[in-house]
């Protein structure tokens, strides 16, 4: 082959491209040199582009492959999922904005001070400003309840996250305190982010975390009380040996975080477990370990599904199936399932299924396949806004406490503006329904009771297409309680009649249109932040509906598309399906805290939590009514509505701290 | 001799065009995005993109994002002269677009810089909604029209990539 030497004349030719001729190679008695000077070239000519070419192409590749690795792997299974994901289910969309703003007969709207102010909420935790999200370490520790938080101490928006703390004796009245870790280790630099305790048998505490590093990798870090007789725990020290676990082999660095309270295995060594994903599957790894510092990685994941993407924030527990009461999270055995429960990165929702833990190799199955964690069909604690939720046991009163990160639905204008982003819904209770065995039952924690001022009591008879004003005085910090019946003749008719057709399955409180489109049986319930015109109005409501096997279903939702008049604000419509028993009476109860509204369906088994900002139902023009829109059933609804008091959250003084102390 | 100086040129554009090509994610990531011809304008007009993974091309666009806001900002500011009859509406947009240089953008690099891109995705949503709010603040169209489109069409590709990344 003459390639090192084709190249010569080339370059030869380069320098004197006029030239016609070739100027011959140096010492190469190979080459012909008269009569055939042109023809050879050209032929040296094309064959060494051709190589040059091929050279070049060579090299490019090489490179290419090495640049691409970590993406190769996902855009191998982009093409057939990435338009499911992409079409997308993050809330706020700025396509609903644009028609908006396109319409020239809604202009934008102006926040005023006292509007957004009004917007901040009474009785739900939330720090004095800025931006908070994930909840943290939650735990219980002599005599008071600790809460940690995601904080950005600079902005409302995300960002430079910190751990931010706060204690109360009763999960209601919190006190701020101090700043308890900063990002001020290599490990963490870049962001403090989320982890749970562990409380040993001891009764000491161990904290996992995890930071995301100076080079931006997610890793675990352990930390732990300085002063383990401070009740309050102002000071946390964090392990010299910091990071204890790094992303493992197969891992992506950034895929790594939101570690769990330790349960304790039957070879006595203590468990965790974190979420993470392999191209679009979302698993949760798991560890063992007897000392916090070094950890065994288990061949086996806890669980894994497929096309629900990253896992963040993995909560695992132990329920009761016969009693009403919370587990330690090491509890096991036959009266008792296990609950995996994950936050969906891809749709903000948080998922979890009730299954069988086989302690012996970590991991676990759920009951039901068919709705496993994660996919579309799988339960959710809150069918509202409500993320990276978590729970902890808290042994002072022996039940199993859920917390979870509420953000806004308003423009980040808005946040700035107020100086706030997010709040804690209140902490509730969760325990497996007893009753279908197969959900789980959430309900605010009792001490919620002590904000109750005074409250009056209500009977009302109220006819299809009807709106009943209830009159309570001031209306946005409630507490009511409901019952339903809807009238035998009207339900018999439904059930009865053939030719209804069926229309439960298709109802969805998403895509049916809200609470003014009218069926048979529903919608009913209530209006909440409603103006005297309902010109603003959130109605929280049931819907009931014939099944196709003929039986009654019950859907509940909260409509926030006429919350607000304002156009840069989410308003969805949020809801699910909730079972409701034989014999059973309707039953709702909501929570309303200004720019919070939650409520409960039969008893906490279908939840929901929804954000809403009007611009004109605030203060004392905010109202309460009852409503039955449907088409002919008369619907008798029996409810208490209290006045709630504030929590009076505030930070830090010896004051406070004495008062909370006498209690 | 001709025909020399054809054949280089020819190789040299391929050379080129192999070189822009091959180990540049531009044209397969701006598929799966609304607006291809957009996306693949805005990334190509950046020497980073080429060479840059999903997380590279996103911050690319919010760069872009920066960019617009910054420049809207100052057309804002130049109008109160010009037209201070809407002087309000200019108000309004004028918070709004601050809200997207000083929230919206660095939220939405840390995030992704760090790998949490669903904070990254809000930051771009909001800057789409912030621009729309602008735009509502005026009856029908207004001198900031094409600006605040801009704005909406690029959130909404740039949101496209960072969810790529979840």
């Amino acid at each position: 082959m003459a390639s090192s030497d084709a190249l010569l004349p080339i370059s030869a030719r380069e320098e004197d491209p006029l030239c016609p001729y070739t100027r011959l190679p140096m010492a190469d008695p190979n080459q012909e040199t008269h009569g055939r000077r042109r023809r050879p070239f050209k032929g040296l000519l094309a064959v060494s582009f051709g190589l040059l070419f091929i050279a070049f192409y060579v090299a490019l590749i090489a490179t290419h492959d090495g640049s691409r690795s970590n993406d190769a792997v996902i855009d191998e299974t982009k093409t057939t999922t990435s338009r499911a994901r992409l079409a997308g289910v993050s809330e706020k969309s700025n396509d609903g904005l644009w028609k908006l703003s396109g319409d020239r007969n809604t202009p934008a709207f102006e926040w005023n001070n006292s509007m957004l102010s009004w917007q901040r909420t009474a009785f739900h935790f939330q720090p004095e400003q800025n931006w908070m999200n994930d909840p943290n370490g939650p735990l219980f520790y002599k005599g008071w309840y600790h809460f940690f938080y995601q904080y950005n101490p600079n902005a409302a928006v995300w960002g430079d996250i910190v751990w931010g703390h706060a204690v109360s004796r009763d999960l209601i009245h919190w006190v701020h305190l101090p700043i308890a870790m900063v990002a001020d280790q290599w490990y963490d630099s870049n962001g403090v982010w989320t982890g749970s305790a562990t409380i040993l048998p001891d009764g000491s505490i161990v904290m996992l975390y995890t930071g995301s590093t100076d080079k931006a990798v997610q890793v675990q870090n352990l930390a732990y009380p300085e002063d383990p007789s401070d009740p309050l725990l102002l000071k946390w020290v964090k392990f010299p040996g910091n990071p204890v676990l790094v992303p493992p082999p197969g891992i992506l660095p950034k895929d790594f975080r939101d570690p769990t309270t330790a349960w304790k295995t039957s070879e006595g060594k203590w468990r965790i477990t974190i979420g993470s994903k392999l191209n679009r599957t979302g698993i949760s790894l798991v560890y063992d370990t007897t000392d916090f510092k070094t950890y065994e990685k288990l061949d086996t994941l806890l669980h894994r599904v497929p096309n629900t993407g990253m896992w963040e924030c993995v909560d695992f527990y132990p329920v009761s199936k016969t009693a009403v009461n919370g587990l330690d999270t090491s509890v096991k055995g036959p009266d008792v399932k296990h609950i995996v429960k994950a936050s969906m990165d891809d749709t903000r929702f948080d998922h979890y299924a009730v299954g069988t833990y086989f302690d012996s190799n970590g991991t676990w199955i759920p009951d039901d396949p068919t709705i496993d964690v994660g996919m579309s069909t799988s339960l959710r604690y809150d069918y509202g806004k409500f993320y990276a939720s978590k729970t902890f046991y808290d042994q002072n009163k022996g039940r199993r406490v859920l917390w979870s990160w509420i953000g806004e639905s308003d423009s980040e204008a808005a946040d700035v503006q107020k100086g706030w982003s997010s709040v804690q819904g209140i902490p509730r209770t969760v325990v497996l329904d007893t009753k279908t065995g197969k959900n789980l039952v959430q309900w605010p924690v009792e001490e919620i009771k002590s904000l109750r001022l005074s409250s009056k009591q209500f009977d009302i008879e109220v006819g299809p297409g009807s709106v009943v004003p209830v009159d309570v005085g001031s209306a946005t910090q409630l507490d009511i309680e409901a019952e339903f019946e809807i009238n035998k003749e009207s339900l018999d008719k439904i059930i009865r009649n053939a030719s209804v057709v069926a229309e439960a399955e298709e109802f969805s409180c998403e895509k049916s249109g809200g609470s003014t489109v009218r069926g048979a049986l529903g919608p009913f319930g209530f209006s909440v932040l409603a103006t005297e015109s309902l010109s603003e109005q959130t109605p929280v409501y049931f819907y009931v509906a014939k099944g196709k096997d003929s039986e009654l279903k019950t859907i509940f939702c909260i409509d926030t598309s006429r919350s607000s008049v304002a156009n840069d604000v989410v308003k969805p419509i949020y809801g699910s399906v909730v079972p409701v028993l034989k014999g059973e009476k309707l039953t709702m109860r909501i929570l309303v805290d200004h720019s919070i509204v939650e409520a409960f369906g039969q008893g906490g088994r279908t939840c929901i939590t929804s954000r809403v900002y009007p611009t004109s139902a605030i203060y004392g023009a905010a109202k309460l009514f009852l409503f039955n829109n449907a088409l002919d059933a008369t619907v008798t609804a029996s409810f208490r509505v209290w006045q709630m008091n504030s929590a009076f959250i505030h930070p830090y003084t010896e004051e406070a701290f004495r008062a909370l102390t006498r209690t | 001799m001709k025909m020399m100086k054809v054949m280089m040129l020819i190789v040299m554009m391929m050379m080129v065009m192999v070189m822009v090509s091959e180990g540049s994610i531009i044209e397969p990531t701006c598929k799966e995005t609304p607006d291809f011809n957009l996306c693949v304008s805005l990334l190509n007009s950046d020497p980073r993109g080429s060479s840059a993974d999903t997380s590279g091309l996103a911050l690319i666009l919010i760069d872009k994002i920066k960019g617009l806001a910054t420049k809207t900002l100052n057309e804002i500011n130049g109008l109160y002269k010009k037209r201070p009859e809407l002087k309000r509406a200019l108000d309004e947009c004028s918070r709004r677009y601050k809200t997207i240089l000083n929230a919206d953008v660095p939220e939405a690099i840390e995030a992704i810089s760090k790998g949490v891109p669903k904070f990254g995705e809000d930051g771009v949503i909001d800057a789409g909604v912030e621009a729309s709010v602008c735009q509502g603040g005026f009856n029908g169209s207004s001198p900031l029209t094409s600006l605040t489109k801009s704005m909406q069409k690029i959130s909404n590709v740039t949101r496209a990539i960072v969810r790529m990344l979840l």
